[in-house]
Parts: C-alpha cells; structure tokens; sequence
C-alpha cells in the first residue's frame, strides 16, 4: 500500500476530525476558491492551503514533489496566456506582445490549482484509502462506485509488487528504456503481463468469495462518528469561505 | 497527461462535464453486475499501475492513458473504473483537481465508450487474428480523442485559451504513437498468452 500512503504525523489535529467532514471541507474550499477572482484573495487562500498542509506534519519534501504537477499542455497554456488576452502591453517577444491582462489570468489559475491541490492533500490525501473509500460511501456515493473503489485500492499495492517484479527481471535481462521501437514494444509486453497476472488473481479471490458467500453485497464496518467539535469545524469554514466569497465581490 | 487542474475552465464547462459523468455513471453501474466488481476492480488497478510507468519518447517521457484499451476490454464498466483511478490520482498524486472532475472524466469516459463501441466487438471475435492492429487503434484513437476533448474543454471556457489549445493537441501526438505501440504490442500479447482476457463479457 506505500503507493498511495501519504501519512502525516499521527494525532494532529485533522487526523481527530471525521472523515466525511475533511472531505466536504475541501469540496467546498474547491469550489469557493474556482470562484475567486482577486489575486490577494488567491494569495490568503494559498496561504491557507500551506498552513493546513504544515499542520499536518507533511514533510515538505514530499509535498513539493507532489506540489500541482504542471504537465506539458498546461505549460503551454500558462505560457500562451500572456500573448492571447488583448490588453495593456507588458513586453514584446517578436511578432507577439505579452499584456499585463494574460499574465494575470496565468498567475491566477496557478494561484487557484495549487491551493486547491494543496488543501486536498492535506486533508483528503492523508486518509487512508480504504476509510476514504467508506467515507464516500457514507456520503451517497453509489454502492458498486464505493465498492469498486475499495477493491482497486486493496489491489493497487499488490499489482505495483507485481509490476516491480516484471520490472526488475526485464533489468535483470539486460533491458534498457530508450526512445525506440524496441522499447515500447517490450513495455506493451508488459503491460500484457501485468493484466494476465492481475486476470488470474481477479479469478482467485472472486472464487475465494464466491466459497464464503458472497452475493454482491458488501458490508462496510467502520466506525466513524460525527462530533460535535466536525459541526463546529463545518460552521467556522463555512464562515471563512463565505467572507472570502463576500470580499471577492465587493471589493 | 490529460489532467486539466482546477482553476482553469469556466462554470458552464464544469457543469457540463459534471452532469455528462454522472449520466454516464448511472447507466454504466445500472449495467455492471456486482459479481463482476472485483474482476474489474483488479483489472482497473493494473491499468492503473501500468500509466505510472514512464515510457521515453525522443528527449523526454510520457505516461500512457489506457482509456482506449480499458473501453475496449472493459466496455461500459471501464467509466466507473477511469472515474476510481481519477480520484486516485487527484487526492494521492496531486494530478487534475477537484472541481474539474467531472470534465477530466468525461474527457476520458467519452472516448473510451467509443472504443468500445469500434473495438469492443471485434476484440472478442475468436477468428480474427490481428491483435496488434486492434490494440493498436484502440490505443490510438483513445488519446486522439482525449486530446480533442482536452483542447476543446479549455477553449469552449475561454476564446483566449484557444491558441494555446491548438498547441496542446499537438503535445498528444508523441503520446499518440507511444500508447498505439504500447497497447497493439499489449493485446498481440494477450492474445498470444492468454486470449481468455479478451473474451470478458462486455457488459
């Protein structure tokens, strides 16, 4: 399970909260933070972000690897930006001006998914997946949803053994990843490999559960309880959002 | 690769996509049996796990999207299983957001349907020995039509965004190529090894 375990200091103070509460506390942030338009507003938001992150005793390392991953399209469009919004003439690279107005919108939507990315880390990424998966549960999610969820997290660790296994006897064969046609095909092996092995294992533990009943109910145990102290939790972050909603549009 | 974060698009493209994913969801749980849960469940995982390899390309790497192999072996059950690994990938990875969960889904779901709908058949045919060529398509033609979906989803939010996502369409290409590769090699093996994986019913 290392693969998605993404544990902060056990006993912090988020880790006491319920699980259903973190959840809806960073579906609202989320949704609050989309609809901000003022930069300094952005700036609080990710300042709140970074402390919520801190608090959870995170090690920063981690979380600047895990830090919004810009992948290469929205390089391109953070880049772009500045050339394709009409405005105040910033500097000119050729043919193409960069305006001011661009540039905002860039340092905008950087400001928003890296504080939302943020808070959902703190407080959603450090759950373990299979309470995760019975919060959601708890939450309405569809019961098949729910369970399909628990199933592929029970699995995920196992098949990334699996996976580090072909890996390391392609190594151990003398296979070097290069850019080539050689390359992809061995990996599509792979790949192959991977779905066969996991085939054959899906085969076992339906029988495996078949043989103790199982009828396509799934029962959940868990032991989550809603406290007093998650409505107050709820009540103060519906406070903070609201205001920063509020001062977006007035100001 | 096709994750687009929070923070970018528009309400009504957010709303949209929403809306689309959960339609697609209910008609895709309504079709799938419970007893089939953990055989799909397993097989998300290895999908799942096999988009964390790197595969180089020319100076740099990508990472395979699956969507066209998982509509193709999977059919509608692949939708809840992109949603799963989606999530995944957000809360754990820091990859996508929140918000835009419902358009990084569809723009994922929509393309893999329709690879079930071209491929899914033929896949299953017994005499038709070109496994690679089939995967190759399936593979193909998932991220082309992700890549438009992505582009299109960022330029319907704003007229600004459209030079950019002009250039982003082109960034699928390498990916392109890679995946059809990856997952022609991956069925011609399968079908090889264990053609049992491709006769799963497709409901």
């Amino acid at each position: 399970m290392e693969l998605l375990v993404v544990s902060g200091r056990p006993g912090n103070w988020i880790s006491l909260r319920d699980p259903r509460l973190r959840i809806l506390i960073a579906l609202g942030f989320a949704l609050t933070i989309v609809s901000l338009r003022q930069v300094p507003l952005l700036l609080l938001a990710l300042f709140f972000s970074v402390a919520l992150v801190l608090s959870t005793g995170l090690s920063p390392s981690r979380i600047f690897r895990r830090l919004l991953v810009l992948e290469g399209f929205m390089l391109v469009l953070l880049l772009l930006l500045p050339f394709s919004v009409p405005g105040e003439a910033w500097f000119r690279l050729g043919p193409m001006t960069a305006t001011w107005e661009g540039f905002q919108q860039a340092i905008v939507i950087l400001l928003r998914a890296n504080a939302i990315v943020l808070a959902l880390l703190a407080l959603v990424g450090t759950l373990e997946p299979v309470v995760l998966g019975h919060a959601l549960s708890r939450l309405g999610v569809p019961d098949k949803l729910a369970h399909l969820f628990l199933f592929t997290v029970r699995y995920l660790g196992l098949l990334h053994d699996e996976y580090r296994r072909l890996h390391k006897a392609m190594l151990t064969r003398g296979f070097v990843a290069r850019g080539n046609l050689h390359t992809w095909r061995s990996l599509g092996w792979l790949v192959g490999m991977l779905l066969v092995r996991s085939l054959e294992r899906s085969q076992r533990i339906v029988a495996a559960m078949k043989c103790r009943g199982f009828n396509g109910r799934f029962y959940l145990l868990d032991g989550q309880h809603w406290h007093w102290a998650d409505s107050l939790y709820a009540l103060i972050t519906v406070t903070v959002l609201s205001v920063l909603l509020l001062l977006d549009r007035v100001t | 690769m096709a994750h687009i974060p929070d923070g970018v698009l528009t309400a009504p493209v957010l709303i949209g996509g929403a809306l689309t994913t959960v339609a697609a969801l209910t008609v895709a749980l309504r079709r799938l049996d419970s007893e089939r849960i953990p055989q799909v469940a397993v097989l998300s995982a290895a999908f799942f796990v096999s988009s964390l390899v790197s595969i180089p390309v020319g100076p740099g790497s990508v990472h395979l999207l699956l969507n066209g192999l998982m509509g193709a072996m999977l059919g509608w059950a692949a939708v809840p299983a992109i949603l799963v690994a989606l999530v995944l990938q957000a809360i754990f990875f820091g990859y996508g957001g929140l918000v835009v969960l419902g358009v990084n889904c569809i723009n994922m779901v929509l393309p893999a349907l329709i690879c079930a709908a071209l491929f899914g058949r033929r896949l299953r045919d017994v005499d038709s020995q070109n496994g690679f060529i089939l995967g190759f398509l399936a593979g193909g033609l998932g991220v082309l039509l992700t890549g438009f979906m992505v582009a299109s989803s960022i330029a319907f939010s704003n007229p600004d965004y459209l030079p950019a996502a002009k250039v982003m369409l082109f960034t699928y290409l390498p990916l392109m190529i890679v995946e059809a590769v990856v997952t022609g090699a991956a069925i011609g093996f399968a079908r090889r090894v264990a053609p049992e994986l491709l006769f799963l019913p497709e409901r």
